[in-house]
């Protein structure tokens, strides 16, 4: 079985750019892992594509063609769909696909126009990640499922609204020095709770924004990397996925994220780690309790005190387990489709010591990337490490 | 996208309507698993034997919301609030009616209650403390 690695990289700056069209955003992100990687258009085999609201905001379905030909490639492509872990599904199959031997050379990536669709337009098709029938047409939007698992959070296991502040303002913080965040601005505790409310408990700052942008990344197999003496020191080892009722209600825990539990596990099982050897990691907080969640799901924290990980430093950038350095969804923001793969990039980047926030985690080799969909009816974990090359 | 007008959702039209009734009902499979419609497959085992069993009349607010910025459909009728109830058998989800949204708490008794939508004069399934 090949190691696979990351030969290139490439993101658009994410943020608040309604005319760019989703062709564009992942030409943009694709030029530049092609340009860091080193490695030829016409060596890719296949482009795996995430996308998850292009027929609303675009008009455009079958995108995976569209965007082999945005990005120069001649090869097939598909976009895989997974609401927002749609470009974390992507990467998954794409290291199947290089492990088996299929593939050597793989373009993956995502990209997601939204804000030309406005806050309300956003709302609803964010809100179609949803169950239609039972959730949406009760009047659930998505940070409203959110705040259902929070009351419910600190219902089974206290905390409060302060402590969901105290994710938002260090993912501000960690932004700070990420020039493709849509908020490189520094916020307090205050901030957060005086916010608007949105969906209580939740208020505007516990949310992330809307967003435009596209991640590429360019992987590749280790024989290729070590034919081609790319310099690719950082490996995808392992992958999972998990998988929950659609509904929330439907669901054994209001308050976990068993889908994001499976796929940590079989991540971890996957690359010979544990919890314990993570140095640190990018989880999915489209919401600050969600970051909450995936950190209990993937045995950083105990169940039921991920509350008090940012809160006490354990999260923060200097505390045992960094997460999110990149600023995270909150801060760096979430265009849902190229978000799995953004957190790839990020990874990578922490990794091998070309990221902004490297400092933080210098002696780092294990980085973990969560990527979930929905109210987390589905999850992508994957590991990444630096190899020996 | 929309239907157009008049057409039904198969399974859960038919439920509100029986709901407005007062005739609630929820799926129970050979393995006396419960869930809601539409379906044909009991999703805890893939039972094929699904059976209608009148739904309990009260549940009880498991978590709850109380959102402001709703999606254009409700646009009318923010702020509400929004639960999970445990209907013993099955949980399912609605907005709270009859109650200031502040006073809404977890462990709150509540009956089934079909409302409508402020905005769209769309049905919509709510839950009434009793």
């Amino acid at each position: 079985m090949s190691d696979v690695r990351v030969a290139g990289t490439g993101l658009t700056p994410f943020g608040n750019s309604p005319e760019r069209t989703g062709r564009d955003l992942f030409a943009e992100a694709s030029i530049a892992a092609f340009e860091d990687s080193t490695v030829p258009r016409d060596d890719v085999e296949a482009v795996l594509y995430g996308n998850f609201m292009g027929e609303l905001s675009e008009h455009q379905g079958h995108q995976g063609p569209l965007m082999a030909e945005a990005a120069g490639v001649q090869a097939p492509a598909t976009r895989y769909e997974s609401a927002c872990a749609s470009s974390g599904t992507a990467v998954r199959e794409a290291v199947k696909r290089i492990r088996n031997g299929e593939n050597d050379v793989l373009l993956v990536g995502g990209a997601e126009r939204m804000t030309n669709l406005g806050t309300a337009g956003a709302t609803e098709a964010l809100a179609i990640a949803a169950d239609d029938l039972w959730e949406v047409r009760a009047g659930v939007t998505f940070p409203g499922a959110y705040a259902l698992m929070a009351q419910a959070y600190f219902d089974e296991f206290g905390g409060e609204r302060e402590d969901l502040a105290h994710i938002a303002v260090k993912n501000h913080e960690n932004a700070l020095t990420n020039d493709k965040a849509q908020y490189q601005r520094a916020i307090d505790v205050s901030d957060v709770l005086e916010a608007p409310p949105v969906s209580e408990p939740l208020g505007l700052y516990d949310a992330c924004p809307i967003s435009d942008g596209a991640s590429a990344l360019v992987l590749t197999s280790e024989d290729y990397a070590d034919d081609h003496d790319l310099d690719a020191p950082v490996a995808i080892t392992g992958t999972g996925q998990g998988g929950d009722r659609m509904a929330l209600h439907d669901r054994d825990h209001l308050a976990r994220s068993p889908a994001a539990r499976e796929a940590g596990v079989e991540a971890y099982d996957d690359a010979s780690v544990d919890a314990s050897d993570v140095d640190f990691a990018e989880v999915h907080d489209c919401f600050t309790i969600a970051e909450v969640l995936a950190l209990e799901a993937l045995d950083i924290e105990p169940i039921g005190e991920g509350i008090s990980a940012a809160r006490t430093g354990r999260t923060t950038a200097n505390g045992d387990t960094p997460i999110n350095l990149s600023g995270g969804l909150k801060a760096k923001g979430h265009p849902v489709g190229a978000t799995g793969a953004s957190q790839i990039a990020e990874v990578t980047k922490l990794l091998a010591g070309t990221h902004p926030n490297s400092e933080y985690v210098s002696d780092a080799t294990t980085g973990v990337a969560h990527n979930a969909g929905g109210t987390v009816a589905s999850a992508t974990v994957h590991v990444l490490e630096v190899t020996d090359q | 996208m929309s239907d157009a007008d008049g057409v039904q959702d198969a399974g859960y039209d038919e439920w509100l309507e029986a709901a407005e009734e007062g005739d609630t009902y929820y799926l129970e499979c050979a393995n006396g698993h419960g869930s809601l419609t539409p379906r044909r497959v009991c999703p805890d085992c893939g039972s094929l034997e699904l059976e209608r069993v009148d739904m309990p009349e009260t549940g009880e607010i498991q978590t709850f919301n109380v959102t402001h910025v709703p999606t254009p459909s409700f646009e009318e009728d923010a702020p509400y609030a929004t639960a999970i109830a445990d209907f013993g058998p099955v949980r399912v989800t609605g907005q709270v009616v009859g109650v200031d949204p502040a006073a809404v708490e977890t462990g709150l008794a509540v009956e089934l209650e079909i409302t409508v939508s402020e905005t769209t004069g769309k049905r919509i399934l709510g839950f009434r403390p009793v």
